[in-house]
C-alpha cells in the first residue's frame, strides 16, 4: 500500500462522514462537488472536507482507492457511498438519511 | 467518430438499453473547469437496461464506469448517470448548480 494510500485510509476510517471534493464545503470548486456539500449541509451531517485539488496524488489516489473514476466521493464509516449521482438520488428518495441513521451518524443538533 | 457517438456505441453494446440518451451538455458549463472550445466535456446518460435490474446503485454505476473507463480517463470531464432497470421510474440526472 502506498504512503497516498495509506493516507486515505487513515481518513476514511478515522472520520464517520468524509467527501472527497474539488474545493472546501465552504468554496466548493465544481457543481457536482458542490451538490453534495449542498446535501450533507441540509441534513446537519458532520462531515470531513477533503480538497483533491490541494494535491495531484491524492487526485489520482483517491480514484484507485475506491476503483471509482471521479469526483466527489463519499465515505461513511469507512465505506464507499458513492459519488454526486448516487448521494443525489439516495438524498431525493429519503434513503440518505436512513443509511446515516443506521449507522449511527446522527444530524447535529 | 465524436465521443458522444462512442459512448453512445459502446453502452449500446454492452447493454443492449431499452432507452439510451446521450446528452452533451458542454455547453452549460463554459468557463467552468474543464470546459473546453469544441465542448464533448460534460454528458448526461440516461440509460434503462435489464442488466440493472437486481444492481445496486453503486453496481449500476461501477457498470457505466466500467464501459466508459477510457473515455472517463480521456477527454470526458464530467458524467452524470442515471441509470435504471424497465418499469422503474425514470429520473433524470441533475445537472450541477
Amino acid at each position: 500500500m502506498s504512503a497516498m494510500n495509506e493516507w486515505i485510509d487513515s481518513q476514511v476510517k478515522s472520520n464517520d462522514v468524509v467527501l472527497f471534493m474539488k474545493g472546501t464545503p465552504d468554496f466548493p470548486q465544481c457543481g457536482f462537488s458542490g451538490q453534495v456539500v449542498q446535501i450533507l449541509d441540509y441534513l446537519n451531517v458532520p462531515y470531513s472536507g477533503v480538497n483533491v485539488l490541494a494535491d495531484p496524488e491524492l487526485r489520482d489516489g483517491i480514484k484507485e482507492y475506491s476503483s471509482w473514476p471521479t469526483i466527489p466521493q463519499l465515505y461513511v464509516k469507512g465505506e464507499f457511498i458513492g459519488g454526486c449521482d448516487i448521494i443525489r438520488e439516495m438524498f431525493q428518495a429519503g434513503e440518505l438519511q436512513g443509511m446515516l441513521a443506521e449507522k449511527g451518524v446522527a444530524a447535529a443538533a | 467518430m465524436s465521443i458522444k457517438a462512442r459512448i453512445e456505441a459502446k453502452l449500446a453494446d454492452a447493454l443492449a438499453p431499452e432507452q439510451l440518451d446521450v446528452i452533451d451538455e458542454s455547453h452549460l458549463h463554459a468557463g467552468h473547469a474543464g470546459h473546453r472550445p469544441g465542448g464533448e466535456t460534460h454528458f448526461r446518460v440516461n440509460i434503462v437496461s435489464t442488466t440493472f435490474a437486481g444492481q445496486s446503485r453503486l453496481e449500476r454505476h461501477r457498470t457505466v464506469n466500467r464501459i466508459l473507463a477510457e473515455e472517463l480517463a480521456g477527454g470526458v470531464h464530467a458524467l452524470a448517470v442515471h441509470p435504471s432497470a424497465p418499469g422503474e421510474e425514470a429520473r433524470p440526472a441533475g445537472r450541477p448548480s
